[in-house]
Formats: structure tokens, C-alpha cells, sequence
């Protein structure tokens, strides 16, 4: 580690973070939302149910203001794969390029989609306007899995044959199909399918708690909560098979989880505290709990920090890092289930009649709780990965841009996507308060803003 | 199998170029379309125009930026090392007029519409702008083989500087034309005429650019003038026909015809003048020291690229075309907007 830091790699690691990390959020509601939305759709067209087609049909517009967000924003990270690491593009391109490609397909289908759905409403017939619609769920699924497909390469990469450094043969099914593409592209769908559903849900439980606690409200908050709740739960026994296999194939990133500094049995599972100089302090430990969850015994010997070679240790403030996002996934995981099964309960015993205030409460903050998750995730494969950009290939002070200012890019990021975070919120807002305008006019048969004149019919 | 895959790269760049050229330029009429309240019904009659494919053709520039990366890693390397300025520029220029658009449509204050109307209109100039720097210092061979070339001078110079304002007056131009039979369309008249002097405006602009960009090219960038005076030719001259052709196509005079060629001449004009370009670079992909095949990823990555397009054009292009006619039928629209028709 005597080596200096290339003078771009902090800005460029800020930028890479910072934008991501905004982007994420609004994956889940490209990817998942739709399927929820699709869900009120059929409701409203199998039984007729006018509260649920006026879900259906405010989603899609709250879908379209997130969705566009969600492509411009996805636009900068795809920009920054060079702007910020040419070292990664112009050697892995080849191969780390391609899943690329195949995600261009599904975005396209999803944009054309996802407009012919939207302005489609009122316009097309029901069922024709319906499946119009599930392509977006579909490319939402595709489009997860190819750009899984280029992360988990960066973690597992398999697929090249090297030469003098240079990629002279590529193998596109086993860059694709890479040895944990499954694991983190089922994890990251689960957990777009999680964030959805707690968001959406969250909005309906705050007007209920406001006193609005008919029909339409109860809908709005069911027909999420469900969806996120079974993910939720399936999450759990997800993550179970993926923490276990990062103990199999990936020890190093396991071993920083676990903040583990020495190769050992009976490993304890340390919950929170802070990794330095070496060690965990002020953690609460779990005698053998990791050697149990990673092999079933405490005889299970467990690979510490120490058998990484020290000229790619994780250095102790990313060790760090990489155990508390886990901690604070895992617990926010956990919780969030939790909430699914204390749902899953008062539905059983009261039909969910009267919710109770402090339930709602829950549900109001749960979308919050699962970005929480989310987030962390995203740290601990992306910081977990360190000091490697593709794991054993490419470090990632290699991979960075090496002239030039990277400071100013980002500051003009962070001005830019705060202005559009604002923006989000007043657009959002603005959704709501007319609707809330039209509801109280027109009632819940007249969707759209039929107020003062407005609207113009067209005569085509 | 290479020059497949540069072939897929042009058509995206086209494609690009034409699609996504009409929507930056509507974003430079809406910013010149005057205050909140006079320049309302030329801003609705864009919103009506572009809401629904404005993120379908957005995708043509992932697309083009997907094959380039993968198939051409290194160069994508050495064209951002050297170029990041104005793609920086450009890429934050994307999610201010994307969002701004977004945002606008669902925002009913006027505040928040002009703050937004703004936000999307002045990235809509300064994007394109930036591209056709790029692309006038990779025509100019100011992109090293192996990156980091000149930050400054490599996207301002000449050739970059004419690619930049010749991309803003191209698409200013394609925008024009297409909001004249969307305004015809609509039924407004005003509107028509609004577009069609701005679309004659442009043409001219554009013409006398390219025309000066001739001697430009000529001191700055040799090479790239003696193939687009020589085997490009053809395609130079198809553009500048299809260009003045379309002009006169949406001349009031043939308002009783019911279909106008005036979309595909236009669209003719900028897929020429780019694909000139492809051929007057043709076979290099850097200047005059990168060509195609030294740049190319191994055979395997071609292939696959190969059967990525092969799947855009059997999965993509027919829904794609189906969004564009639905729209051009006025078949998709939004019942909250308000209609550019009086």
C-alpha cells in the first residue's frame, strides 16, 4: 500500500458512489412498480373495480415522472464507466461491454412500452392498453439481470482468455451466467420488488393516518404492502444462500463482512461496532455465530482478513464500512419482513378492517427503511470488492481516469441532481395536490383533471 | 464481421441523429417560442410532439454507446480521456433537459413551469453542441490512438466547433420541419406557419454553415474534406437535395395533400449527411490512425454484438415504429395536457 492514490481516484469513487447510489432508488420503481401498477390494471378490468383503475392509472403518471429520472440518470453512470475508469473499459470492455448491450435492448422496450401504456390510458382498448403494459415488467426483469450480469462479472469475472493483459478471447455465456450472477441478480429483483412496495405503500398508510381510510386508500395500501411483504420474506431466504456463498467463493469480501482478522474456528458473528487497527471494538459478538451460519458447526473454520495478501487488504476504514452497511442491511432486511408478517397476521385475524395506527406508522417509514436497505447493499458489494474494480484483474487505482479534474464534473453532478431532487418533489406534489383538487370535484369515476376547462377533447 | 459492427454503430449514430436531433432541437424553439404566456401554445404543441418517444429515441445514444464500448473498447477509452469536457458537459445537459421535460408537464404552477422549461430547453442547445464537438475532434484526428489527448484544444478547434454549431442547426432544423405537420396536425395554423418560418430559418443557417465548413474542413481536417468530396459525394449531394425538398414540401401551396413526404426527406437530409461522415471516415475510426479493425474487440464480442443488433431489429424496431405511428396518428396523448389546438 506504499503506492501514492492517483490524484482522480477519490473524486471519481465520490462521483461513482454518489451517482449510483441516486440512481438505485429510482430502479425500483422502472423495475417493479409497473408489476404493482399492472396488478391494479387487471383488478380494475377483471372486476370492474373503479378505485383500482384510478390507481392504476396515477401510478403509471407518478411512474413516468420517476421513470425519466431513472433514464437520464442511468445515462450519466453509463457516460462514467469512461469519463471516471477508462482503465476498465478500454481492457475488459470486450466482455464487461456486452451485458451492456443486451440491457440496451430491454431499456429500449421499456421506454417504448412504458409510453404507449402511459399515453395509452383512455385511448386504447382495456385489455389491448393491458398488455401494453406487461413488457415494461418483463424488460424491467431483463434489464435487472443483464446489469447484474456486468456487476456480479466484476466480482466473479469469468469467460476471457487473457494475453499479455489484453482480452484475445471472450466467452459471452460465462461472462454472463459468471459464478454469482444468480445470486445478485435474484437479490437485487427482490429487493427492487421490496423498495416498490414499502414506498407505494408507505404514501397510502400517511393518508390513512391523515383520517382518509376509505375504499380507494385501503386499495393503495394493500395491494403494494402484499407485493413488498412476500419479497420481503423471500429476501431473507435469498440472502441466507448468498451469505453463504460468499463464504464459499468470494472469502475476502466475506472475511470483511464479518470484520474478521484472523483465520478461525468457532468464528464469532460481531454485530455492529467499528473496525480499527486491526479489530472489531465495541461490537456485541455472537460466540461461533458466523462459523454456524456459514457451515452449519462451530467447527467450521472461517478465513480472516489476515489471509488476504497485504498488498490487497481492504485497509481498516473499508472493512469498516463493508461490516456496518451488512449490519444495517441485514437488520433493515429483517425488519422489514417483520412488518410483512405482522401484516400477514392482522389480515388473518381482522381482514385488515381497521388498521391499527401504529401499524400504519410502520408501513409510513417502511419505504424509507427499505432505500436504507437497499443503499447498504450496494455498499457492501461495491466497498466489499475493494481494492479491486474486477476482482484479481484490475485494481481499481488502475481503472481510474489518470489526467485531468474529476472534482468539477462532480461538483457540477451534485448541483444538478440536487436541483432534480427538487424538481422530483415539486412535480410529485404538484401530481397529488391536483389530484386530491379533482377528486374532491369529479369523484372517483372521473379520472384526470377535469377542472375549470382545462382539459381540451380531441377530435380526431 | 467487424465492419458489421461498425456498420451497427453508424446506423445507431443516424438513427440518433435524427430521432434524437428533432427532440434537442424542439428544446431550442421552446426556449426562443417567447414568455410564459405567448410561447404557451408552441411549448404545448412540443410537449404533444415529443412526450411520448422522447425517451425511445434518447435510447439510440445508449445504444451507440453500448456497440462503441464493447466493440471498440479501446477507442471509447481514448475518446473519453481526451474528450471529457464537452461529454461531461453534454451528459449533465441530458438529466437537466430530461427531468426539466419531465417535470414540466405535471407541474401546473407557472414558476415551476418556466424554472423547468429551462432547465429542459437551454441543455437541449448546449447537448448536441457538445456532441458535434466530439465528433468534429474525432473527424479531426484530435483523439489519440491510446487517449488522453489535448482536454482544450481537442474539442475547441475548427472542426469542432463547425460539428457543433452545424448539430445545433441540423436539429433546430429537423425540429422545425417535424412541428409543422404536427402543428398542421393539431389543426393550428399559426402554429404551422410558426414552425415553417423557423424550419426555412434553420435550413438557410444550416446551409450557409455547411457551406463555410467546407473551407473549414479544407485547412482543419484534409482528409475528411477530400473523401466527402470525393467517394461521400453522392451522399453530401442527397443530403442537400432532400433537405431543400423537404423545405418546399411543407410549403402551404400543398396543404391539400394529404400525405406529405415532408418527415422522411427531412429525416433523409441528417441520416446522409452522418452517414457521409461514416463513409468520409471509413476505414479509420480515429482520425487518420485508428482504423476499425485495430480498434475492434476480439472475434467472439463482434459476434455477440452482431446478434445484439440482429435482436434489436426483430424486438425493438417494430414496437418502435408502432409508438411513432401511433403518435404521428395522435393516437397517444395525454388527457391532462392541455392541446396545442385553440
Amino acid at each position: 500500500m506504499a503506492q501514492a492514490e492517483p490524484s482522480q481516484l477519490l473524486p471519481a469513487r465520490e462521483q461513482m458512489a454518489f451517482t449510483l447510489g441516486f440512481h438505485i432508488i429510482l430502479v425500483p420503481f422502472g423495475v417493479a412498480f409497473t408489476f404493482i401498477t399492472m396488478l391494479a390494471n387487471y383488478r380494475a378490468i377483471r372486476h370492474g373495480d373503479a378505485n383500482a383503475r384510478l390507481l392504476a392509472e396515477r401510478w403509471s403518471k407518478v411512474a413516468a415522472v420517476l421513470f425519466a429520472v431513472g433514464a437520464v440518470s442511468g445515462t450519466v453512470l453509463s457516460f462514467e464507466m469512461g469519463l471516471l475508469w477508462p482503465g476498465l473499459m478500454s481492457t475488459y470492455g470486450a466482455a464487461y461491454g456486452v451485458p451492456f448491450a443486451v440491457e440496451g435492448i430491454f431499456f429500449f422496450l421499456e421506454a417504448i412500452f412504458v409510453a404507449i401504456y402511459i399515453y395509452g390510458w383512455n385511448r386504447m382498448r382495456p385489455w389491448l392498453h393491458f398488455w401494453c403494459g406487461l413488457p415494461v415488467v418483463l424488460a424491467g426483469v431483463g434489464g435487472t439481470f443483464s446489469v447484474v450480469a456486468a456487476n456480479s462479472w466484476m466480482n466473479t469475472p469469468g469467460g476471457i482468455t487473457l494475453q499479455d493483459g489484453k482480452v484475445v478471447s471472450v466467452d459471452m455465456w460465462k461472462v454472463f451466467f459468471n459464478q454469482s450472477f444468480w445470486y445478485e441478480a435474484l437479490h437485487m429483483l427482490l429487493a427492487a420488488y421490496v423498495v416498490a412496495g414499502f414506498a407505494v405503500a408507505g404514501v397510502y398508510a400517511v393518508g390513512m393516518l391523515r383520517g382518509r381510510r376509505g375504499g380507494y386508500h385501503r386499495l393503495g395500501l394493500l395491494m403494494p404492502l402484499t407485493v413488498g411483504g412476500i419479497a420481503s420474506v423471500l429476501q431473507i431466504v435469498m440472502g441466507d444462500f448468498i451469505a453463504r456463498y460468499v463464504f464459499d467463493s468470494e472469502p475476502a469480501k466475506f472475511a470483511a463482512i464479518e470484520a474478521l482478522p484472523h483465520t478461525q474456528d468457532q468464528a464469532p458473528e460481531v454485530l455492529g461496532g467499528i473496525f480499527v487497527n486491526g479489530d472489531v471494538r465495541f461490537g456485541l459478538p455472537i460466540p461461533s455465530g458466523a462459523s454456524l451460519l456459514s457451515g452449519f458447526k462451530p467447527s467450521t473454520t472461517v478465513q480472516g482478513l489476515d489471509a488476504i495478501p497485504a498488498s490487497v487488504r481492504p485497509p481498516d476504514h473499508l472493512v469498516a464500512i463493508v461490516h456496518l452497511a451488512f449490519d444495517v442491511m441485514v437488520g433493515t432486511g429483517f425488519a422489514l419482513a417483520a412488518l410483512a408478517l405482522w401484516f400477514a397476521v392482522s389480515w388473518w385475524r381482522t381482514r385488515a378492517r381497521r388498521p391499527g395506527r401504529w401499524f400504519l406508522r410502520a408501513v409510513a417509514v417502511s419505504g424509507l427503511v427499505a432505500v436504507v436497505s437497499l443503499e447498504a447493499g450496494w455498499v457492501v458489494t461495491e466497498v466489499g470488492r475493494q481494492p479491486w474494480t474486477v476482482v484479481g484483474l484490475l485494481l481499481t487505482r488502475d481503472a481510474v481516469q489518470r489526467s485531468g479534474n474529476v472534482w468539477p464534473l462532480f461538483a457540477g453532478a451534485l448541483a444538478i441532481y440536487v436541483g432534480i431532487t427538487v424538481g422530483a418533489v415539486y412535480a410529485l406534489r404538484a401530481l397529488r395536490r391536483s389530484w386530491a383538487r379533482g377528486e374532491a370535484i369529479s369523484g372517483p369515476y372521473e379520472p384526470g383533471r377535469a377542472v375549470g376547462g382545462a382539459r381540451c377533447t380531441e377530435q380526431t | 464481421m467487424t465492419i458489421a459492427v461498425g456498420c451497427v454503430l453508424l446506423v445507431g449514430i443516424v438513427l440518433y441523429g435524427v430521432f434524437g436531433g428533432a427532440d434537442f432541437g424542439a428544446g431550442l424553439w421552446d426556449l426562443t417560442a417567447g414568455g410564459a404566456h405567448r410561447g404557451k401554445r408552441a411549448r404545448d404543441l412540443i410537449d404533444h410532439a415529443i412526450g411520448p418517444v422522447w425517451e425511445a429515441n434518447h435510447t439510440w445514444l445508449i445504444f451507440c454507446l453500448v456497440i462503441l464500448w464493447s466493440g471498440f473498447p479501446t477507442a471509447f477509452a481514448a475518446i473519453v480521456t481526451t474528450l471529457y469536457i464537452p461529454l461531461g458537459i453534454s451528459v449533465l445537459g441530458i438529466v437537466l433537459r430530461g427531468s426539466g421535460f419531465a417535470f414540466r408537464k405535471v407541474l401546473t404552477g407557472s414558476l415551476g413551469r418556466q424554472i423547468n422549461s429551462v432547465a429542459f430547453a437551454m441543455p437541449s442547445v448546449i447537448t448536441p453542441f457538445g456532441f458535434g464537438t466530439v465528433a468534429g475532434g474525432i473527424a479531426s484526428g484530435r483523439v489519440p490512438s491510446d487517449g488522453y489527448g489535448d482536454p482544450v484544444t481537442s474539442w475547441l478547434n475548427p472542426t469542432s466547433l463547425l460539428g457543433g454549431v452545424l448539430a445545433v442547426m441540423t436539429c433546430s432544423y429537423l425540429a422545425a420541419l417535424f412541428l409543422t405537420e404536427e402543428g398542421r396536425h393539431a389543426g393550428a395554423p399559426d402554429l404551422v406557419a410558426w414552425a415553417h418560418r423557423r424550419a426555412i430559418l434553420a435550413a438557410g443557417a444550416a446551409g450557409i454553415v455547411a457551406l463555410a465548413g467546407l473551407f473549414v474542413l479544407h485547412e482543419d481536417a484534409r482528409r475528411l474534406f477530400d473523401r466527402l468530396t470525393a467517394p461521400a459525394l453522392p451522399l453530401v449531394l442527397v443530403s442537400a437535395v432532400a433537405g431543400l425538398a423537404a423545405l418546399a414540401a411543407t410549403m402551404s401551396l400543398a396543404d391539400r395533400w394529404r400525405w406529405r413526404p415532408v418527415r422522411g426527406l427531412g429525416a433523409l437530409a441528417v441520416a446522409a449527411i452522418l452517414a457521409g461522415w461514416g463513409v468520409g471516415q471509413y476505414p479509420y475510426l480515429l482520425g487518420d490512425h485508428l482504423t476499425i479493425s485495430d480498434a475492434a474487440a476480439p472475434p467472439q464480442t463482434m459476434d455477440s454484438l452482431i446478434v445484439v443488433a440482429g435482436l434489436a431489429a426483430v424486438f425493438v424496431v417494430p414496437p418502435l415504429a408502432w409508438l411513432l405511428l401511433l403518435t404521428q396518428r395522435g393516437e397517444l396523448s395525454d388527457p391532462d395536457a392541455t392541446s396545442p389546438r385553440r
